[in-house]
């Protein structure tokens, strides 16, 4: 029998057109005839529109049409990607304003013209008259009007169980923090783009450029435009990266396929990179006023949070998921006898925010595990001894906690949580690492070590289909309803594929992202293609080997369970003198005349839980104490996927994951001054990792709790890089800096902390030195 | 994000150069040497130039030797001649370690040191080594040539006292004796970014003390400039601890740091202390 | 109005009609069809529109097609070698493959022409020095680290070639 190839780092199918230039993204796709769309955007963050003038537009040598709302009145706004919900539907952005304008960057009117210079210039040329209104900035300030009849809270998730109050009254220490992460998000290297097309001869509306979900998105924008979702199709090419804010519906797809329609030639969008960093996504952004009660060996009693999720000016296709998933997910790894969450989700006058990777657990993360380093500090307890106390035991699973998150009960279904730990700082060395830090400061470098701990959520359901199919030369294709954003979907499914059926993995053709190939998918998001569609695929290439076998069977006259299937031939089991049978004749017979449809078989998947990978970050910083600059000297990401099919591609996610984290921890930030202007509109403003802030960082693929959801094990991975960076690094500036709890606040910029410090040495002049005791 | 439209001209000689300028710079015309700042600004719109004025062909700019006691650096010299040293002495080790700063390597392959310094950004390290070691810059026009100090030539954040018409030709910085010593340091966000503080100090030891100090300190202010507060307390003494923490704490309090709410002016402040006194341990 | 201009791309010479604002990298990729050069930024800052011009690397978002005539362009369609129909490819491309230097492939047309042009004029180059060029494209999939392996691993195989 062939050795298997789920488990091994292989080397990808997808690479060899991406490293010769042959990539077909967007902006490479081209149409004859095409026009460029461009958006003109509010350059106010809230006001009321008194008048827009397109006529100098109009009359601009190139342009073929402008628009502006009047023009696309009879559009719905797009909706929430999970269906209607009452009351968020009176929120939705209308496809250009017409009334009201509520973040800079809101498209006003839409023009097309013969290519993309001459369509800026065209743009240029819109006068929009505004008069503003005083914009709501911050979602801690008591809400604003959304308009006159109604405000900007839309809703509060509340939820919880046990008696909170009761274990505030009998804890033996409180701990109340006040923690904010800052606005920041994916910000993927390509932008959005897409390009609408309209067959008349078939009646077909093309859209391509689809990405993470091409079936909903689909769906979404028919549901819009009021057609029916069988003649649209939208197409996945190559995909500049995703991270949970490209694929969703904008008002911008919308568009596309409109004037595709409408004025009969193509038209093609891509998005330049300041209207990315003011139109695209925002994330993150929330203030938390966290209570947690301990007893005397820092076991919590209960957690109680209220916190300020800062949505923008518009609810987008999640809704208020983000803040779902943030109380969901709150209380981690740990044992938590009562909990409460009050979220406010709350509309403010900047870039509407959704889902990016990880989304509601970076942020719950970090305020979770600043409780429990502050719990340590209080208490004189050891940071990692405290989370030791407080992990739910591996005898515990499956945990079912009382809460749900996003509509699925939370039952934890499997985890060592205590061995990963042990496992991470036997990875790292932390004992050594702690004289050595030691010897360091003595010398007199601030340098520190933190630690975290988090779950993940993956295989979101319900379910996932895939089709496989041996073609009559041998080769076999997956039909997928799947996603690629670059993440190795491909590669992935063929390996899981190539070991349920016995053929090589490089023979296998992976179809994903074309939503007339396959009527229904998920995509990919939230990590479940592995778990999901890699299930799917796994049972359909399972039901393939068996009917290759049983037709194989007929024609050589054995039984079936003295056959297999290796290297893509039939064979007996027992024989040496191999009388085979090539799948590719098996294929051939099959579909000889009135035999049926060859060799082909169709696999389903269902869950109605999600699963839960879980992790540990390490992270060794050195501060510098007169700038405020922090250096990420050495990281470790311990994480447990349950099964690795491609440990390669996992550390590859986990990587980049964490770059993402660090960026979001000391880098990045959307900013805004008082009057709702961005500030951060440019990659000189907007800072993202370069290789010299990254440290090389060591990963460690745990394998220790597979999932018991679904046949082969898996968890997905590509969330767990990015998830408690925040926090490990906010843990190691302190212990850098010898200030417990000092960082409240992410990003840590320089500034910032520069701050902290300053106003640390004013306090300890006016103090005798006090001694404190770092750990016990 | 594509740039407004314009005329471009490639003129082959200075003088063709200086005519054109002379026609266009009333009609929102300028230079294009290196495009390394002016090519974004134009992509954001922040700049619409009517007219281009590309000198990259121009005969006669790209001048980098030694003529009488100075480093001539033409117009056309990009920041990744710098790599190596360009002179023996120490001006020229200087100058290949501040290159290592400037922007990244695809950018100091088409940037010049002189669009550099006519550009004028507070951020510039090119700017604070003119203006710690007194350069003399060469503007040149269809009406003339005139030769301007540093401290004339930089006037503020992005402002510097050539006319719209003038062409920075030349910039002469003046050779460093060969005993001088220097240190060079700078604080910023990413590797690469635009500095929020620099500080370039250079000194010799005669008999053990520092004379003939320099401290020029740039990113905290809207221009660089040599702080002599910190100098005087150079001046004479041995270096040392102490002498570098009191030169350093004269020159911030000698800055009026720029100040916005990024990068408070106090903040700043406490840049310019510690990257004068990194600067003078690094040359001691 | 535009101008009429012959561009040397990898080793072919394209005739092309575009107004002077027009950027090498549009230019490159719309009127040359040659659209393996990926637009990130439009403002220098991400590096995924890196091109070799006469050797070095450039970014071709912050040159006019207008300034590169006349020019030796080289871009990631031309890294592999064709002979006789049959493509090889360079070393880094291998590099990049073997050691999953990309995911999702957008910065790498960027990052093959930074480090080509790198190498090849400075094929001894020491480690932080190749980190300090490395630092001026960014990604945003892979973290950095495999990008490193692989262009490590490249230029080892380079040198010894040499």
């Amino acid at each position: 029998m062939k050795a298997k190839v789920v488990g091994q780092p292989v080397q990808r199918l997808e690479d060899l057109p991406l490293v010769t230039g042959r990539g077909r993204y967007a902006g490479d796709i081209n149409f004859p005839g095409q026009l460029h769309m461009r958006v003109v955007r509010s350059s106010h963050a809230h006001g009321r529109i008194v008048s827009v003038d397109t006529s100098r537009a109009r009359a601009a040598a190139g342009v073929a049409a402008v628009w502006t709302a009047a023009d696309v009145a009879e559009l719905r706004p797009i909706g929430l990607r999970e269906g209607p919900d009452a009351q968020l539907d009176p929120y939705l952005q209308p496809i250009l304003a017409g009334k009201r304008v509520r973040y800079v960057g809101e498209p006003v009117a839409v023009v097309f013209a013969e290519d993309p210079y001459r369509a800026e210039d065209a743009a240029e040329l819109v006068e929009i008259e505004i008069e503003p209104l005083p914009p709501l900035m911050s979602a801690e300030d008591a809400p604003g009007e959304f308009d006159s009849e109604r405000g900007t809270e839309p809703l509060v998730i509340r939820k919880g169980y046990g008696d909170v109050e009761a274990a505030f009254r009998h804890a033996h220490t409180v701990i109340e923090l006040d923690l904010s992460i800052g606005r920041h998000s994916g910000v993927p290297m390509e932008t959005r783009g897409a390009i609408g097309r309209y067959d008349a001869a078939r009646d077909l509306l093309q859209m391509y450029g689809a990405a993470k979900v091409p079936h909903r998105t689909r769906d979404g924008i028919a549901r819009v435009l009021g057609r029916d979702p069988a003649k649209l199709h939208l197409y996945e090419g190559h995909v500049g990266g995703g991270f949970g804010v490209r694929g969703e519906v904008y008002p911008e797809d919308v568009l596309v396929c409109l004037g595709a329609l409408r004025l009969g030639r193509p038209v093609k969008w891509i998005e330049d990179r300041y209207e990315h960093l003011v139109a695209t996504n925002h994330s993150r952004q929330q203030r938390h006023h966290a209570r947690v009660a301990v007893d005397e060996q820092g076991r919590i009693l209960a957690l109680d949070d209220r916190f300020f999720h800062d949505q923008g000016a518009y609810p987008r296709t999640h809704g208020a998921r983000v803040a779902d998933l943030t109380t969901g997910m709150l209380p981690g790894p740990y044992q938590m006898p009562a909990y409460r969450v009050a979220a406010h989700y709350r509309l403010t006058n900047k870039t509407p925010a959704a889902t990016y990777r990880s989304p509601g657990r970076y942020e719950g993360t970090f305020v979770r595990e600043r409780l429990m380093d502050a719990v340590a500090a209080r208490l004189g307890i050891d940071p990692v001894e405290v989370r030791r106390r407080n992990l739910i035991p591996k005898s515990s699973m499956p945990y079912r906690r009382e809460l749900d998150a996003i509509g699925d009960e939370v039952v934890l279904d499997s985890g060592d949580y205590a061995r990963l730990l042990d496992k991470a700082l036997a990875g790292v060395g932390w004992d050594k690492l702690q004289s050595d830090l030691e010897r360091r400061r003595a010398a007199g470098e601030a340098v520190g070590a933190g630690v975290a701990m988090f779950l993940e959520k993956s295989g979101l359901g319900p379910r996932d289909g895939a089709h496989a199919t041996v073609d009559e030369e041998g080769g076999v294709e997956v039909l997928t309803g799947s996603a690629s954003l670059g993440q190795g979907v491909e590669t992935v499914m063929a390996q899981i594929c190539a070991d349920a059926l016995g053929v090589d993995y490089r023979r296998i053709r992976v179809i994903h992202g074309q939503t007339d190939r396959i009527a229904k998918g998920i995509g990919a998001h939230a990590s479940r293609a592995t778990v999901m569609t890699g299930s799917a695929v796994h049972v359909a290439a399972t039901r393939l080997r068996a009917r290759a076998i049983e037709a194989a069977a007929g024609l050589m006259r054995v039984p079936p369970d003295a056959l297999d299937i290796v290297d893509g031939k039939v064979v007996r089991k027992d024989s040496a003198d191999a009388i085979s049978m090539e799948l590719a004749d098996v294929a051939k017979s099959l579909s000889a005349e009135g035999r049926g449809a060859g060799l082909t078989a169709e696999g389903w998947f269902e869950t109605d839980h999600m699963n839960y990978p879980y992790g540990v970050h390490i992270a060794v910083v050195k501060v510098d104490r007169e700038t405020g600059g922090v250096r990420v000297e050495r990281y470790l990401a311990a994480y447990d996927v349950g099964r690795a099919v491609n440990p390669m591609l996992i550390e590859g996610q986990l990587d980049g994951g964490l770059a993402q984290g660090l960026g979001g921890a000391l880098l990045e930030e959307f900013e805004y001054d008082e009057r709702g202007q961005p500030l951060s509109v440019t990659f000189a403003d907007y800072l993202l990792p370069t290789v010299r802030e990254m440290p090389m960082a060591d990963i460690i693929i745990s394998e220790d709790a597979p999932s018991p959801l679904n046949p082969l094990g898996i968890k997905g991975a590509g969330e767990g890089g990015v998830t408690a960076a925040g926090a490990a690094i906010a843990a190691a500036i302190d212990d850098a800096i010898g200030i417990p709890g000092a960082v409240t606040r992410l990003p840590v910029t320089p500034v910032r902390l520069k701050a902290i410090l300053d106003r640390a040495a004013d306090s300890a002049s006016k103090q005798p030195p006090m001694n404190a005791d770092r750990r016990r | 994000m594509k740039p407004a439209p314009f005329d471009y001209h490639a003129p082959k000689t200075l003088d063709e150069a200086l005519a054109m300028l002379a026609r266009v710079a009333p009609l929102e015309g300028r230079v294009l040497a290196g495009g390394q700042s002016l090519v974004p600004a134009m992509a954001l719109r922040l700049a619409q130039p009517a007219h281009l004025v590309d000198i990259n062909g121009v005969q006669g700019l790209d001048r980098l030797e030694r003529d009488a006691g100075d480093l001539v650096i033409g117009a056309r010299v990009r920041h990744a001649a710098f790599h190596r040293r360009v002179t023996d002495g120490p001006l020229g080790a200087l100058l290949a370690q501040v290159a290592r700063h400037v922007a990244h390597y695809p950018i100091r392959t088409r940037g010049t040191f002189c669009g550099s310094l006519a550009n004028a950004d507070p951020a510039s390290e090119w700017c604070v080594v003119a203006a710690t070691l007194d350069a003399r810059m060469v503007a040149k026009s269809a009406r003339g040539t005139r030769t301007l100090s540093a401290a004339d030539f930089f006037q503020g954040a992005m402002t510097t006292a050539l006319a719209a018409d003038e062409l920075l030709a030349e910039a002469r910085l003046p050779e460093l004796a060969p005993d001088t010593r220097f240190g060079f340091q700078e604080f910023s966000r990413r590797a690469g970014d635009f500095a929020i503080a620099m500080a370039l100090a250079t000194f010799r030891l005669e008999k053990g003390v520092m004379v003939q100090a320099r401290l020029g300190v740039g990113g905290v202010e809207g221009r660089p400039r040599r702080i002599p507060e910190a100098e005087s307390l150079l001046e004479g003494k041995r270096p040392g601890q102490e002498t570098f923490r009191a030169a350093a704490d004269a020159a911030a309090r000698s800055v009026a740091p720029l100040d916005d709410s990024r990068y408070p002016a106090a903040y700043r402040r406490d840049l310019a202390r510690a990257m004068t006194r990194r600067a003078l341990e690094e040359a001691a | 109005m535009k101008i009429a201009l012959k561009l040397d791309v990898n080793g072919r010479e394209h005739a092309v009609e575009v107004e002077p604002r027009r950027t090498l990298a549009d230019t490159l990729r719309e009127d040359c069809g040659q659209t393996g050069t990926h637009i990130g930024c439009e403002h220098g800052v991400c590096g995924a529109c890196t091109v070799l011009v006469d050797g070095e690397p450039v970014r071709a978002c912050l040159m006019f097609a207008v300034q590169a005539a006349g020019r030796r362009i080289r871009t990631v369609e031309g890294l592999a070698s064709r002979e006789g129909g049959k493509e090889t490819l360079h070393p880094l491309q291998s590099a990049f493959m073997e050691h999953h230097g990309l995911q999702c492939g957008y910065c790498t047309p960027g990052f093959l022409m930074l480090a080509a042009g790198t190498l090849e004029r400075n094929p001894d180059i020491g480690d932080d020095e190749l980190l300090e060029v490395l630092s001026s494209n960014l990604c945003r999939c892979t973290g950095y680290k495999n990008i490193v392996k692989a262009v490590r691993a490249a230029a080892a195989r380079m040198r010894s070639r040499s």
